[in-house]
């Protein structure tokens, strides 16, 4: 009798909580997991929101296109991977400068994607999908191929996993990412067939080699159009022959294997549990999971139903999962930027920093994408973390300081950062259009706390006002988490 | 003053200099350094350790297979991949021990499972939470006036490091390191998981920051490439007063499904030149003696080549371990290539658990049994 009562009891709080105004920490949990940061203003438009509200505005302002316009060289012929082999020395170097240059403006293109864009949750799930489909430009060579699939993620980042699966097996980048463009059925090459059940859909230990061995099999022919970079399927590679993949027998092309995947009820939990990582906390309830899961594959695996249940239920909201996600380092960039009001003009230190933080868009470090979670964190990740904060709120200080602090020059490529030396150089000398601007705050001391932080601050803020009181709270543990 | 404390740490770096340099080599520490070498992704052991006068070799391997005339002999049996012909004096001079067929039973061919299995020294079907270093280290930790237990280089996870009770840090250059260690100086305690998990780096942080030095220059030059700027990272360490019982670098991507050959080379070629640098540098810090520098990765690769011109993921591998006390020579078996498995990959030689109980026992003198979960031979490369 005791038990019924008090479960009446928080069904009735629930109710209560779903029909009250979100508030302003409310709202600014909201667009701060849904998104990179949040202006002052954003949060107070959503404060007087109820939570099925809140969430409804922002699945329907979801968008499948960017508003800005890409890079021109998107839309420049393709360079056949072949042709390079013809190329002098010097063309061929001339050639690769280039390709970085692309790689950067590719890059800078989609960071201020992030900020400027009137749905943050489109590019924070496009990022997710390329942290699980995770392909990166250092075997693709093309910025090209990575844009296009830039492209597919974010057409379908809230639209149906299904379709973005099928898709993404004949996407050309993924398609010299994991090599599938030359497997052949004399001897298959196994790469994309395991990665595609232990990291895109089934998980490790819910298939067996046998499993990958048939599947690769059935992967044989999706190849590339050596002139265009587009699909080709090339029936003289495929194996039209019996072959049998997680107890289904037949002649099995790629996308009866895909299919099968997304017929078996690990596909659905495996993406459920990623997506609770991304969004809710750390620790996956089980049994929430299991329920979400089965959402999703009765909705056909379309991501909006999931994603209302998700960002409306209580889990989401629980004041015992707030700040207990560190933040990418894609997320502390933009969303430091986006918070406080910064638009810069060159997104290319946004870029740097990105990479120096350790998570280098289009550039994952292997198929199984970044590792996250307080993985993020180690002591070098968090010292550029602490420095890239540094610089940006540094501002009120003299000149003389940031020479001072310069005069030590960093010795030539630290191992493993991209371009270590220039983002030195870019930290010292670039950064003057990153700086903040304390007018653009709050006033009220308790609301700019509320504004920057997910949970109470480590250190003492007392008696700091405007610039002192963000640059503390930007300094402190708590600003990490989200 | 913050500020004092940078101009501070390099005016003690110089004095250390000063202090150390011409005097002798660095004061013998208390504990021996492990350099471990990880070859992301997965090496194609049969291509860096090549069983030349075996037909089967070049049987599975027709466009793979390297010829006969350009590997380098080390024995009858086995020789080297051309790119590592820069390690064959240390070869000729019994400081490399080569290690054939390293694995473990039942192998997992997924990169992401193996090198947790790898990384935490567990069984096939056993899933742990904490790195085999960081184990070892909790039982019988580092000196205490050490700089730290262990180093990780670069931008990369914690590895066999991760976990609780040991005293690690990840650095990409010293330099760099204690001109922002200053900014880490935060203190208290969270019941949040993730703010203790910062908390508890920026402890390690501040801990290290002031027995750490940077600035040694070496006579030595290192090659200009990724792992190159690892190797003279992994020297500096090294030659820290203060002493570390591990630096761990890393080199690859060694996944190498496709167009294999030249990929292959050049990485070995970076990794050879890496070491031959790494030995040189720790020759003039004196610490060659006191180090050993050991390659182990997640797998090796299919002994069949593909049809895409490389290797999918395989077994056991052969692995590399280099110093002034290692004593160098064949050790292991070479691959079984008439008894490969259902998978076509052949069988372990020596557990990886062996590898390990190698450094733990002889090197250390930290009891293997208690970290590994069990009774693994040594093996006597050290």
């Amino acid at each position: 009798m005791k038990k019924i009562a008090t479960l009446l009891a928080l069904a009735a709080c629930a109710a209560t909580a779903q029909a009250a105004p979100i508030g302003y920490e409310g709202a600014r949990h909201l667009l701060n997991r849904v998104g990179f940061g949040a202006t002052d203003a954003e949060v107070v438009a959503f404060a007087p929101l109820e939570r099925d509200a809140a969430v409804d505005r922002i699945l329907g302002g979801a968008r499948t296109e960017p508003v800005h316009a890409p890079p021109a060289f998107v839309d420049e012929p393709f360079t056949p991977f072949y042709k390079l082999k013809s190329l002098s020395a010097d063309e061929r170097m001339a050639y690769q400068r280039k390709r970085v240059q692309e790689g950067f403006e590719l890059r800078g293109w989609w960071l201020r994607e992030m900020l400027d864009t009137p749905s943050p949750l489109s590019e924070r799930m496009t990022l997710f999908w390329h942290n699980h489909f995770a392909t990166s430009q250092q075997k693709v060579r093309s910025p090209q191929l990575m844009y296009r699939q830039n492209v597919l993620l974010r057409r379908e980042a809230l639209g149906n996993f299904g379709a973005l699966l099928h898709q993404i097996g004949k996407d050309p980048a993924m398609l010299v990412w994991l090599d599938n463009a030359g497997n052949r059925r004399q001897a298959p090459n196994e790469n994309f067939a395991r990665e595609v059940m232990e990291l895109f859909t089934l998980g490790e230990g819910h298939y067996g080699e046998s499993d990958v061995k048939e599947a690769a099999r059935a992967f044989t022919g999706w190849s590339l159009d050596r002139e265009t970079g587009t699909y080709v399927f090339r029936p003289a590679f495929h194996d039209f022959g019996e072959k049998t993949v997680l107890g289904r027998t037949g002649r099995l092309d790629g996308d009866d294997v895909i299919d099968i995947l997304l017929a078996r009820p690990e596909t659905a939990r495996f993406v459920v549990a990623k997506l609770w990582r991304e969004f809710i906390s750390p620790q996956p309830d089980p049994d929430l999971v299991a329920r979400w899961a089965a959402l999703l594959r009765d909705a056909r695996y379309e991501m909006k139903p999931l994603m209302r249940a998700m960002l409306t239920s209580d889990a989401f909201w629980s004041p015992g999962n707030r700040a207990t996600l560190v933040k990418s380092p894609v997320v502390l960039v933009v969303g430091t930027l986006r918070t406080f009001d910064i638009h810069p003009f060159d997104m290319r230190p946004a870029v740097f920093a990105c990479a120096a933080l350790g998570q280098n868009p289009m550039a994952p470090p292997n198929v199984k994408g970044w590792p996250g979670g307080d993985a993020w964190i180690t002591s070098a990740t968090l010292l550029a973390r602490k420095q890239w904060i540094d610089r940006v709120f540094r501002g009120a200080e003299p000149p003389a300081m940031l020479m001072a602090v310069g005069d030590a020059p960093a010795k030539p490529g630290a191992a493993g950062v991209p371009g270590e030396q220039r983002y030195q150089r870019m930290l010292e000398r670039g950064m003057s259009e990153y700086a903040f601007d304390p007018s653009k705050l709050p006033h009220d001391a308790a609301r700019v706390r509320a504004l920057v932080l997910a949970t109470a601050p480590v250190n003492p803020t007392e008696g700091l006002q405007g610039a002192d009181l963000a640059r503390a709270l930007v300094a402190d543990p708590a600003y990490q988490l989200q | 003053m913050t500020f004092d404390r940078r101009r501070f740490l390099q005016a003690a770096s110089l004095a250390a200099l000063a202090a150390t340099v011409r005097i002798a080599p660095a004061a013998e520490p208390r504990r021996k350094l492990l350099v471990l070498v990880e070859l992301k992704g997965g090496n194609d052991g049969l291509n860096t350790v090549i069983p030349y006068a075996d037909p089967q070799y070049t049987a599975l391997r027709p466009r793979l297979a390297i010829p006969r005339d350009q590997v380098v002999q080390l024995t009858e049996q086995a020789a080297l991949h051309p790119s590592l012909a820069p390690l064959k004096a240390a070869w000729d001079r019994k400081e490399l021990a080569v290690v054939q067929g390293v694995g473990y039973p039942r192998p997992n061919l997924s990169h992401f499972r193996s090198i947790e299995i790898w990384d935490t020294a567990s069984a096939s079907d056993e899933y742990l939470e904490q790195g085999w270093l960081a184990r070892a280290f909790a039982l019988s930790p580092s000196p205490a006036d050490f700089a730290a237990d262990g180093v990780v280089v670069g931008p990369n996870a914690m590895g066999p490091l991760s976990g609780n009770g040991v005293r690690a840090i990840a650095l990409s250059n010293p330099e760099q390191f204690l001109r922002n260690a200053r900014l880490a100086h935060d203190e208290g305690r969270a019941a949040n998981a993730a703010l203790a998990h910062i908390l508890a780096v920026e402890r390690d942080v501040t801990l290290s920051a002031q027995r750490l030095r940077a600035g040694r220059t070496f006579a030595t030059e290192f090659p200009r490439s990724a792992f190159g700027n690892s190797a003279s990272t992994a020297a500096q360490l090294a030659a820290n007063e203060a002493g570390i019982s591990v630096v761990r670098v890393s080199v690859g991507s060694f996944d190498t499904h496709a167009n294999q050959l030249g990929t292959h080379a050049n990485l070995l070629k970076q990794l050879a030149e890496g070491l031959v640098a790494l030995r040189g540098a720790l020759i003039e810090a004196g610490r060659w003696d006191s180090t050993v520098v050991a390659t182990y990765a997640e797998f090796g690769r299919r002994p069949r080549e593909n049809q895409s011109g490389g290797t999918d993921h395989g077994t056991a591998a052969s692995h590399l371990v280099l110093g002034g006390a290692v004593k160098g020579g064949l050790y292991g078996a070479a691959p079984a290539l008439d008894r490969l498995d259902a998978n076509g990959n052949p069988p372990f030689a020596i557990d990886f658990r062996a590898y390990y109980a190698s450094f733990l026992d002889r090197w250390w003198g930290i009891d293997s049994r208690a970290v590994l979960g069990g009774k693994y031979s040594a093996v006597g490369f050290v």
